[in-house]
């Protein structure tokens, strides 16, 4: 199916909006009334047609306005994308996957032909046409992650493991949930874990340490993470904090249906064949609170997760300013109805 | 069983003798295209024999890395007193047959910021040694290799890396009273240098001393020790969860014994490296020999835990949380 790509912005004039197809589709985290904080990890295997689990990489009507946003973000601040020397093998696994991804799920909008080493690659939507020799840097415009992650949604890290750990060693992250590519390059898991609430509960990051470098080859795994951002902004990073944090503090009952957004990350972990680096996938979904409301079950279950939420889950996620504004705001699409389980609309 | 791996069914392509009880097997899937692998990376083959054992060993990829449309391959010695998955592998298994294949996995990658490789092989430890030669030499990065063997006739592809890799290559034939000069190639290596060394043990410890002697840093020395579990007396397992009771044979790794009860058992190297199996132990009726390499001295004189898919119990029984 041909996508109908929507032409908006994710700063100034926050055109972003999302289709009624885009709404019904979207990754709605919450699977019971309550917030429990659970290490949620599932294959990432394909899910029901039309959802964002159908196929491995998901593109949906958002895509050129990401990648314009993308490129606004690099002219600014070019460390948004960075990769130590020794990552080449796997920024090239990356490639090979993102492409592949595409060409295959896509046809309609990207092809690729593959003769040995010569690949002959195609973007129609944002007409790109490219030859190149696989493995040859000097053959593309960009190195093989930045040229790929220039056409491809969501952030994309790549880490390294070695010495019983896993490395950050590079990235492309101009979608990110406050944190940054260019002060965590070249940390380890556990010291790029560091401010997680739950990271002092002994043993849980080492559990999880230990499931990632187990991953295989062919048998990538996803998971699901939420916050809340003011605006549609995709990029609320550190770096620009001066221009988004202030946000915060301009939720009022008359605009949060419009202002807030449910901000949803489906985050893949992919073992690479040729470097045996693993790819992180970080794919950012925003729905504001009007939309949301748009399904019953959604209107319903928000107010009563809001409510449930520890407070040191408030505080790491940044929602103490205006949590109490969205629960009663929200609180009028709560008829008291029995919700179903799992995230799906009804 | 209990693979995390993806699985293949692969044919036999190619069968060749490549020196006195080795023989180099060519596998290509009949399915899904094969993915590309890195230098080090294993797979684990399931053998089913005719007497209806099923036997699961782990090799070292060699060949084309990219190009696996044309298979992967494996080299496999002929072993004595082993389970029996390199007899079957060397006197069953005929072109044309189907296996079962995982895919693959690294538990001996190449740290790609190194500024120079120094790799030792010794003997069919030369077959993970061979695609990290090849990868480095594609990358154009330093490297040399040094390559143990007892003589010519039990030696693999010597010729093949002699071709390849010219001065790179050293060569050390026992019979003729060469040892590798463990001191001598790891002395003067310059800052940065990683060493990968793969063969018998006394090999790799010798090594892994001579690194040390020389003042390398633990990080940069590399060492692949997995093997295929070694038998031994037969002994009970008592699995608690599933309340079951069996038999591990002499010529059976506890890990299969419990896969043939039907009991599932996550594993990936079979090999008592990657550490996987690891199991809770609530009773020992004798002693646990341990023979993988991820238990401290202190997990072992604990006695609680185990690598099924190589150690053993001396004595009467065990007792496991399965």
């Amino acid at each position: 199916m041909a996508l109908d790509f929507r032409q908006e912005t994710f700063r100034d004039d926050f055109s972003f909006r999302n289709s009624p197809h885009a709404i019904s589709r979207f990754p709605f985290p919450f699977w019971e009334d309550q917030y429990m904080y659970s290490i949620n990890i599932e294959p990432h295997t394909a899910g029901k047609p039309g959802s964002v689990y159908e196929f491995p990489i998901d593109i949906d009507e958002h895509y050129l306005a990401e990648m314009h946003d993308r490129a606004l973000v690099l002219r600014e601040d070019p460390l948004r994308c960075q990769s130590l020397p020794h990552m080449i093998t796997a920024e090239w696994d990356l490639l090979e996957l993102l492409m592949e991804s595409l060409a295959r799920d896509y046809p309609d909008h990207f092809a690729l032909s593959r003769d040995g080493d010569h690949w002959h690659w195609r973007n129609r939507p944002m007409k790109i046409e490219q030859k190149f020799t696989f493995g040859n840097v000097a053959t593309l415009p960009y190195p093989p992650m930045e040229y790929i992650t220039r056409q491809c949604q969501g952030d994309f890290c790549l880490i390294d493991q070695r010495e019983g750990n896993l490395w950050l060693d590079a990235g492309m992250v101009t979608t990110q949930a406050d944190w940054s590519l260019d002060f965590d390059l070249g940390m380890n898991f556990m010291e790029w874990h560091g401010p997680v609430p739950i990271a002092h509960e002994i043993g849980v990051m080492e559990r999880a340490l230990k499931y990632l470098m187990a991953i295989q080859v062919g048998r990538p795994v996803r998971r699901l993470n939420w916050t809340m951002t003011i605006n549609p902004r995709l990029d609320t990073s550190p770096e620009n904090y001066h221009k988004w944090g202030a946000d915060r503090l301009t939720v009022t009952p008359a605009n949060v249906g419009e202002k807030l957004h449910l901000r949803v990350e489906v985050q893949g972990l992919w073992r690479l064949p040729r470097s045996n680096a693993i790819v992180f996938s970080i794919r950012c979904y925003l729905i504001s609170m009007n939309e949301l409301v748009t399904v019953k079950k959604w209107g319903r279950r928000l107010p009563r997760v809001l409510k449930s939420l520890p407070e040191d889950i408030v505080t790491y996620k940044g929602l103490t300013r205006y949590r109490q504004t969205a629960i009663d705001w929200l609180a009028r699409y709560d008829d008291g109805g029995v919700t179903s389980s799992g995230g799906d609309p009804d | 069983m209990s693979s995390l791996s993806a699985q293949f069914t692969v044919r036999v392509a190619a069968i060749t003798a490549v020196a006195a009880a080795i023989k180099r097997f060519r596998l290509v899937s009949v399915g899904e295209a094969l993915p590309p692998f890195s230098a080090g990376s294993h797979v684990t083959v399931t053998m089913k024999t005719p007497q209806g054992r099923t036997i699961r060993n782990s090799y070292s990829l060699m060949g084309n890395r990219h190009d696996t449309a044309q298979g992967y391959e494996i080299s496999v010695l002929r072993t004595q007193n082993s389970r029996g998955g390199s007899e079957f592998l060397h006197d069953a298994v005929k072109l044309g047959n189907e296996l079962t294949m995982s895919g693959p996995s690294n538990l001996f990658p190449l740290d790609r910021r190194g500024k120079k490789f120094v790799l030792l092989a010794g003997g069919i430890g030369i077959t993970p040694i061979m695609a990290m030669a090849d990868y480095l030499s594609e990358q154009n990065l330093a490297f040399e290799l040094h390559y143990g063997f007892r003589n010519r006739t039990h030696a693999a592809f010597v010729d093949e890396l002699a071709a390849r890799y010219g001065a790179r290559l050293v060569l050390y034939e026992q019979d003729q009273g060469k040892m590798l000069p463990m001191d001598d190639i790891l002395r003067h290596q310059k800052l940065g240098t990683h060493l990968y060394v793969c063969g018998p043990a006394a090999m790799i410890e010798s090594a892994l001393a001579a690194g040390r002697r020389a003042g390398w840093p633990e990080s940069s020395l590399h060492s692949e020790r997995f093997q295929a579990a070694a038998g031994g007396a037969p002994f009970q397992a008592i699995l608690t969860r599933s309340h079951q009771t069996i038999t591990v044979g002499e010529t059976q790794s506890l890990l299969e014994a419990v896969e043939e009860a039907g009991v599932s058992a996550p594993y990936l190297c079979r090999g008592g490296a990657c550490g996987q199996c690891e199991c809770r132990v609530s009773a020992v009726d004798g002693v646990i020999e341990h023979h993988d390499h991820v238990l401290s001295e202190s997990d072992r004189a604990q006695a609680q835990k185990i690598m099924i898919c190589v150690s053993r119990v001396k004595g009467k029984s065990i007792s496991l949380d399965l």
